[in-house]
């Protein structure tokens, strides 16, 4: 039996360059003679650009050149939509540069400056004047999707970008109309800002030459970015470098491929010389994507005893002003297929309209709709629980869908890959002591004192994914991932992956991957990514992918070396293949130990090759397409207990209990520290963060000051949990686990605050749960606090 | 204006643009880009360095102030060629993913343990309000601090 790194929660190989200030980031990236671009932003949320006038600021020292979107005419084509949802009467209206004629957010850019430093550059950006006819704005998705309100695209009727429907109407009607119970609640997802602390940062240079244009940028998927960047300057697409260098988190704000970066790739071809940009953050704010944004109708029906028997939902879901890159799919296929949960209730019905608004364009934020439909779907069963007076735990218990190991079809079409619902929920209430618990919140009852528990059982469906449904459901690109394992001569391995991850550790735990299936010793290891040029084809790292998709592509490369590296072993110590034995990294011929070849000496003899074996060719490097035959899907129970203070409505988080199974864990560590991060995302869109726009759609959270940003005091430490149960499909067996915590914790300490509020009268309050809110909700239930 | 500032040890005099944040110059003037900008409102302590041994976001100060202090960043907190114990500890303990935050993370910290040996976890907690991280969900942050807080209460 071989020796696994499998399973060890190794220190991660990133992290000297990271703790040293080593790391070089898109911003820390410097070329002799580069200018700063900065763009000149609508103050506007809507409006008419009158003119332009840029005279002033050429003027200025340092200036070399300010550019309009009538300037740059057809040099750039609009940014596309690369999600584009079937049957859905989807319309994807212009999204240009720089704005042509008129500006659809606070944000959207209208000019660029370029000027020999970056304080400059923004002096003159400033000095640009640009005179606005102010048009009525619409930030709220229902509002904007009502009548009378401002027409934000000539071509999209109604601000109705899409209409899309899960589901069978009249099927719905007759189960909720049959039903004994049918509990209903409107809940604001509200807009969240995705705060990767490295703002977004690009930097083009031309080689007039050899026409070949090498962007950095901050992306999660260069290969889609080189596309896009191809698709919008016209260059072909082997003429087009892009490098995402050491990415400082995105959580899906670095998926979309934005104007900024089209245009730092324009102005380097157009002058001739290196061109950067870096946001700052309230910059980012502004400009980069938003998350969340649903205005939802939510109802649940359910018999008196407790079978949940149907969900449905009607979900206005703000796009902001222009339509971002994988924005469509976001509300729709990532959102209402999630909306059967780890439940057996067997209706499901999802209306979703995206309706563009004068917000932030919005899109992918770490969880993507399945947020959104988990904490409906909690909310809900939290409420039937109330209304049948039944406790939530009992009720869950009730409706889990029991364990299976190898597929389970559920109403919205998606066939689960494997799951133990029921060991995960009991070992998550058992850490929780759920029923002490119980018995201690009467008591403080009593006592005046409020607490309250929130628990969420959860599937989520993650490792995006089959290509042949991304296709279906419209995706525009592929969803498989490329690796290549190549050995080098003395033994050393570079294994070059086209996914492109940007914190997650997957150097590490890929590493772990192939020193497991190889016998290499995992520090002779090095996982190679971020570089169109040096990396095979990839679609990105999001949708809690790389770990399953990359990872089973390059478990898959190693096993085709591993067979090479056999029949090579065989050969050279002129034995039957069969007869071969391998353990830690070393091949042996049955009988006879002391005879052996090393995985070293083998990848020597293949590079040397000196003496192969008839048909087999030299080298020792294989490379993998791995396309997933389905997604997977983890899933778990989440608890939380807080603490109400009835008199000034601050909740103190007590207790967080996470128990989630991502199949074998390759490090724990790491897997924990996703989950931590993820949990703690979550909670603060419960308790703390959300953007606020005035009437006028000015973003009032603009700054770090303003938006609030989850600091170490708001959280206890985490007691972590797992159980173990593998997908049927995967090669290694493993799920993402990227974005459970995100999923699970929203509803789970929004339960747990409205459960300690129960006694006061209070039932629902708008997400985020501010002690002001809440404190207002207390009074407004007459409950009193005193 | 004409500065002399001591970073990491090494005295650089240049003439800066009197409105150079320190942060700037310490990025752009001397490429030390361990040094990292978050925000622009002092919230997020990505810039975190030491001024004269004491804690400072670098963005809040003007690179002509810093004339003639001792600034140590990210870059000279190592000791012959060790790690310092902060730094080992972030590591360790799974302190950091995207790292970003992390070289703020680590100054700060490392000054706060140095000041506070034994420090509990909720005084390490209050005190990383000054500092955003987006990964962690601080956990692993809070565990690399107090191990490194206890080991100086212990010496």
């Amino acid at each position: 039996m071989s020796t696994r790194i499998f399973g060890s929660g190794i220190k991660r190989r990133e992290d000297p360059r990271l703790i040293t200030g080593e790391a070089r980031y898109t911003d820390d990236i410097k070329l002799p003679g580069v200018l700063h671009m900065a763009v000149v932003r609508s103050p506007y949320a809507h409006a008419n650009i009158v003119s332009v006038d840029s005279s002033a600021a050429e003027a200025m020292e340092g200036v070399v050149a300010v550019y309009t979107g009538e300037d740059i005419g057809d040099g750039l084509a609009g940014l596309p939509t690369a999600w584009l949802i079937p049957d859905s009467d989807l319309k994807t209206p212009e999204h240009p540069a720089l704005a042509k004629g008129k500006v659809r957010y606070v944000g959207d850019g209208v000019a660029i400056v370029l000027a020999d430093d970056r304080y400059r550059a923004q002096d003159a950006a400033d000095a640009v004047v640009v005179e606005y006819e102010e048009l009525r704005a619409v930030i709220d998705p229902e509002e904007a999707a009502g009548e009378g309100a401002p027409l934000i695209h000539d071509d999209v009727e109604g601000n109705i970008a899409f209409r899309w429907v899960m589901g069978d109407r009249e099927a719905s009607d007759a189960v909720f109309d049959a039903a004994d119970v049918v509990v209903s609640e409107r809940i604001l997802q509200q807009r969240l800002l995705p705060t990767a602390m490295e703002p977004r940062s690009a930097m083009a240079q031309y080689n007039e030459a050899t026409e070949e244009l090498t962007l950095w940028c901050t992306s999660q998927n260069p290969h889609i970015h080189r596309f896009i960047i191809s698709a919008v300057t016209g260059l072909n697409e082997n003429k087009v470098r892009v490098i995402a260098p050491e990415v400082g988190g995105g959580f899906g704000s670095k998926i979309p491929c934005y104007p900024d970066e089209a245009l730092v790739s324009w102005a380097a071809i157009k002058l001739g010389v290196p061109v950067k940009w870096t946001e700052t953050r309230s910059e980012n704010y502004l400009i980069t994507i938003h998350g969340r944004d649903h205005v939802q109708h939510v109802e649940m029906a359910a018999s008196n005893d407790g079978e949940l028997l149907g969900v449905r939902a009607t979900v206005y879901a703000g796009m902001g002003g222009y339509l971002s890159t994988a924005a469509p799919g976001i509300p729709t296929i990532l959102h209402g297929l999630l909306y059967v949960g780890p439940y057996t209730m067997g209706s499901v019905f999802c209306e979703s309209i995206g309706v563009m608004t004068n917000g932030t364009p919005t899109d992918a934020y770490r969880g993507a709709g399945r947020p959104e439909a988990t904490f409906l779907l909690e909310r809900m069963v939290d409420n039937v629980a109330r209304a049948i007076d039944m406790d939530p735990a009992e009720l869950r218990r009730k409706n889990l869908i029991p364990a299976f190991e190898d597929g389970h079809e559920v109403a919205t079409t998606l066939v689960y890959d494997s799951g133990d619902y029921p060991a995960a929920f009991e070992k998550a209430l058992a850490m929780a002591g759920y029923g002490d618990f119980r018995e201690q919140q009467a008591a403080a009852r009593a006592g005046g004192r409020y607490l309250g528990i929130g628990v969420t059982a959860y599937t989520e469906m993650c490792g995006l994914g089959p290509s042949q449904v991304a296709g279906a459901v419209g995706f525009q690109g592929g969803l498989w991932e490329s690796a290549t394992v190549r050995v080098t001569p003395t033994g050393k391995v570079q294994a070059l992956i086209g996914a492109s991850p940007h914190g997650q550790g997957s150097e590490t735990t890929l590493a772990q991957i192939i020193a497991d299936e190889l016998g290499f010793p995992v520090d002779d290891i090095e996982v190679i990514h971020g570089d169109t040029t040096e990396t095979p084809m990839g679609w990105g790292t999001y949708g809690s992918r790389t770990t399953p998709v990359t990872g089973a592509a390059l478990a898959q490369a190693s096993r085709k070396l591993k067979d090479k590296a056999r029949a090579l072993a065989a050969h050279l110590m002129e034995a039957n293949v069969d007869d071969i034995e391998y353990a830690d990294g070393s091949f042996s011929v049955k009988g006879s130990p002391d005879q052996a070849q090393s995985i070293q000496d083998v990848a020597l003899m293949a590079h040397l090759a000196w003496n192969m074996p008839e048909g087999m060719d030299p080298g020792f490097e294989e490379s993998q397409f791995y396309d997933p035959p389905n997604f997977v899907y983890p899933f778990g129970t989440h608890i939380a207990i807080v603490e109400v203070d009835a008199e000034t409505g601050v909740i103190d988080l007590q207790r967080y209990i996470a128990v989630d199974d991502c199949g074998p864990q390759i490090n724990p560590e790491i897997v924990a520290g996703q989950i931590h991060g993820g949990v703690v995302q979550g909670i603060a869109q419960a308790l703390c963060e959300g953007v606020i726009y005035d009437e006028n759609g000015q973003l009032l959270t603009g700054t770090m000051q303003d938006y609030c940003m989850p600091k170490a005091d708001m959280f206890p430490n985490f007691e972590l949990g797992e159980t173990v149960t593998p997908s049927p499909h995967h090669p290694v067996g493993v799920k993402g686990v990227g974005e459970t915590g995100t999923i699970a914790s929203t509803p789970t300490v929004y339960n747990a605050v409205l459960d300690a509020l129960a006694p006061l009268g209070v039932q629902q309050i708008d997400m985020p749960l501010t002690s002001a809110k809440v404190w207002s909700a207390i009074q407004d239930a007459n409950g009193g606090g005193s | 204006m004409q500065v002399a500032i001591t970073v990491n040890g090494v005295v650089h005099e240049r003439d800066v643009d009197p409105r150079t944040l320190l942060v700037h110059f310490l990025r752009e003037e001397l490429d030390l880009t361990g040094t990292k900008i978050g925000c622009d409102t002092s919230q997020c302590g990505a810039c975190t360095v030491h001024l004269d041994g004491k804690v400072l976001k670098s963005c809040t100060l003007l690179a002509v102030q810093a004339d003639g202090a001792e600034v140590t960043t990210i870059e000279g907190l190592a000791e012959n060629g060790q790690h310092h114990p902060m730094q080992t500890s972030f590591w360790e303990n799974h302190g950091l993913q995207c790292g970003y935050c992390t070289p703020g993370m680590i100054m700060a910290s490392a000054a706060f343990a140095r000041d506070n040996p034994g420090a509990s976890e909720g005084e390490i907690r209050h005190y990383l309000e000054g500092n955003i991280c987006r990964c962690t969900g601080y956990h692993n942050i809070v565990k690399a601090v107090k191990q490194v807080a206890d080991a100086a209460a212990g010496s």
